[in-house]
């Protein structure tokens, strides 16, 4: 992945500079109108989000059984990353849904489900950062049990709004703009690897010079 | 199923936390019959050697051997051998002197009726038996927590500066018991500060600061001045 | 009985043991409870009446607060004189230890609920009782798993100079599915007439919760506890 960084950089900063001209030729939808193109940022960010949720269960788990402190590393940044993308997807989700339906949070079993992940990563964050001695295993803990947890939170959150429905509806794909939509999906995923490559470099790092100091003395 | 071995060694073993090192590149060998006083100012990675032996802590690197079998292989079956007399009491307050032992006996296997009585005996505490811990004095709590640990005749023997806090009564009741354990044919490791105390009981010296061993020998006469100043605090 | 078993029964004997003697957590957690319900009563009641489906979240409300600070209580007694060195000291497989504290919390739970429900269906004029059996098993399945998932994060945060703040943030996004089935099952009970296939639904959903994450802290408590 090293050599490769930083043309894949090159590749992934050209696809987000293209990716405006192939939203903004890309059709209208028919309800929601101009408003409704976040979608090319919302969606691919819960792709990237997901993505490194993840990596970061797998690489825990790698971490606490097999006792590879490189796994720990990797699953640090996956989780920063998670968190990051998490955020962008909190963000343009209700800027999406405001103008579209008139509700900040409409209480949606995807939207839901989102903030529970990424409250799941976001204490796995705290974990790391507060949690004292052996802090790495306990975040590691965390995210395993936040990856487990996504399918049953799927089940019940989703199965919680269809019994009680509300004023909005989450759309699903639409058919007819799948060009832009994969591309920006394409340029996320890319993105979020790049992101999760450079944190994790930044933690090797740390790690090697923590290394030196030990020798050192 | 029953285990046994006659000498543990580390093999290389380190442990840092972070850029903190607290073992460097430790290789120690113990045999039964010996007393291994593992000297050093606070900080020096006592603890840590103790918790690895004990095999609450894992090494970074390097390994903890028992038997010439490593701790991983090895398990349950490994812990019923080792004995840990540490610096905390390891004992419940709220329950009675009899219910501590008695449940650290079944814990272990052991025959609870004839063990238990037996170690309420050793430890001098057979009037105050069924009263809670919370109500003992400390070197009553002392006499009670060196029996628990003992109680499974472990092969093993660990001691966590075993002499803090204690009166000369109390030092000399473990003093005894040390040299007991190692005539019985265990391995006892013990960490302390206390060049005083480790003085004509310990038989071998593994002298550590800063997380490195520094030497490693059989125990001669005059332990403090010839240590002291290896020992010093700085 | 398998060492195994064996172990997880002495553990959980020598918990019942203490806490016979003074009831203190039990008895603590419960009044906890019972207030907890009391706040969130004055909170949503209204000209004397409340919505139908709110004594079922206060019910579980109050048991998810409350069973965290029990955690945190029980843990904090093989705190106190580092005990838990002792467990982990000990020949049993060191997963053993984990279910006897596993079945100790979640005895404990229960028995507060056991004077917890009749309370709410009191206050709240709630039918709980309807269909009693189903409540029992969605209560003992939804305790199960928020225990399953609350004794393992308290027992790897028992060094943790954070730990009082850190058991709730790691524990609730984790035990939500809990909480949803809970709420929804109780929910579905209290309509009128009561909502059985739904409740099994929710029951059957707990169960593989429970399943799931016991299996899961099973995998996982011995590397998380050794330093």
């Amino acid at each position: 992945m090293r050599r490769a960084f930083v043309p894949l950089l090159a590749i992934a900063t050209a696809m987000f500079m293209y990716a405006p001209i192939l939203i903004a030729n890309a059709p209208y939808e028919s309800t929601m109108g101009l408003v409704q193109k976040i979608f090319y940022f919302h969606v691919p960010s819960w792709f990237a989000m997901f993505t490194a949720v993840f990596v970061c269960g797998v690489e825990s788990a790698i971490f606490l059984f097999r006792k590879k402190p490189s796994a720990d590393r990797i699953a640090a940044a996956a989780g920063e990353v998670a968190v990051l993308f998490g955020l962008m997807g909190l963000v343009t989700g209700p800027l999406w849904g405001r103008k579209s339906w008139g509700v900040w949070w409409p209480w949606d079993a995807r939207v839901t489900i989102a903030l529970l992940v990424e409250l799941t990563f976001v204490g796995y964050l705290l974990v790391r950062k507060f949690g004292g001695p052996g802090a790495d295993k306990l975040a590691a803990a965390m995210a395993i049990f936040g990856m487990f947890n996504v399918p049953f939170l799927y089940v019940s959150v989703d199965i919680w709004r269809t019994i009680h429905p509300k004023t909005t509806v989450v759309p699903t794909l639409p058919g007819g703009m799948p060009g832009p939509f994969w591309f920006s999906v394409a340029a996320f995923l890319l993105l979020c690897a790049l992101l999760m490559t450079a944190r994790a470099h930044l933690e090797h790092q740390r790690a090697a010079l923590d290394a030196l100091y030990l020798e050192e003395e | 199923m029953t285990f046994d071995f006659d000498t543990v060694e580390l093999a290389e073993v380190s442990r840092h936390f972070g850029r903190r090192r607290a073992l460097a590149r430790v290789s120690l060998t113990a045999r039964a019959g010996d007393i291994v006083g593992v000297i050093g100012p606070n900080g020096a990675g006592k603890s840590t050697l103790i918790g690895i032996l004990a095999t609450l802590v894992s090494p970074s690197s390097g390994e903890a051997r028992y038997g010439g079998q490593s701790a991983r292989d090895l398990g349950g079956a490994l812990r019923r051998r080792i004995g840990l007399v540490a610096h905390e009491l390891l004992l419940y307050p709220e329950l009675s002197a009899r219910q501590n032992l008695r449940f650290f006996a079944e814990l272990y296997g052991l025959d609870a009726r004839r063990v238990v009585d037996a170690a309420i005996e050793r430890a001098g505490l057979r009037e105050r038996a069924d009263d809670p811990v919370a109500g003992f004095s400390r070197g009553m709590r002392q006499r009670l927590a060196l029996e628990r640990a003992l109680l499974h005749a472990p092969r093993l023997a660990l001691f966590d500066e075993p002499f803090t806090g204690l009166d000369d009564q109390a030092v000399g009741l473990v003093t005894v018991r040390l040299r007991l354990l190692a005539a019985g044919g265990a391995i006892v490791v013990m960490a302390t500060h206390d060049l005083e105390v480790a003085d004509g009981l310990v038989t071998r010296v593994a002298l550590f600061r800063g997380g490195k061993l520094l030497l490693d020998e059989p125990a001669g006469a005059g332990l403090r001045g010839r240590y002291r100043e290896l020992v010093r605090q700085g | 009985m398998t060492m195994f078993g064996r172990v997880a029964f002495l553990v959980l004997r020598k918990d019942a043991t203490i806490e016979i003697k003074s009831l203190e957590i039990l008895s603590t957690t419960l009044f906890f409870a019972v207030s907890c319900v009391l706040v969130f009563a004055f909170a949503f009641v209204k000209e004397g009446s409340i919505v139908a489906d709110a004594s079922a979240g206060i019910l579980w409300i109050a048991i998810a607060f409350a069973g965290t600070l029990a955690l945190g209580r029980t843990f904090e007694r093989e705190r106190y004189a580092e005990t838990v060195r002792a467990l982990l000291l000990a020949p049993a497989p060191r997963a053993a230890i984990y279910v006897g504290k596993l079945l100790g919390i979640v005895l404990l739970l229960i028995s507060a609920e056991v004077m917890l429900v009749p309370l709410v269906a009191l206050l709240f004029s709630a039918p709980l009782f309807a269909r009693p059996l189903l409540l029992a098993g969605l209560l003992v399945a939804g305790t199960v798993g928020f225990a399953a998932v609350g004794t393992l994060f308290a027992a790897m945060l028992v060094r943790s100079r954070t730990r009082d703040i850190m058991l709730p943030i790691l524990l609730y996004p984790i035990t939500v599915p809990v909480i949803i089935a809970g709420v929804r099952g109780t929910a579905a009970l209290l309509s009128s007439p009561p909502d059985e296939a739904i409740a099994g639904m929710w029951i059957g959903l707990l169960l593989c919760f429970d399943v799931v994450f016991v299996t899961l802290a099973l995998w996982t408590f011995e590397p998380l506890m050794t330093e």
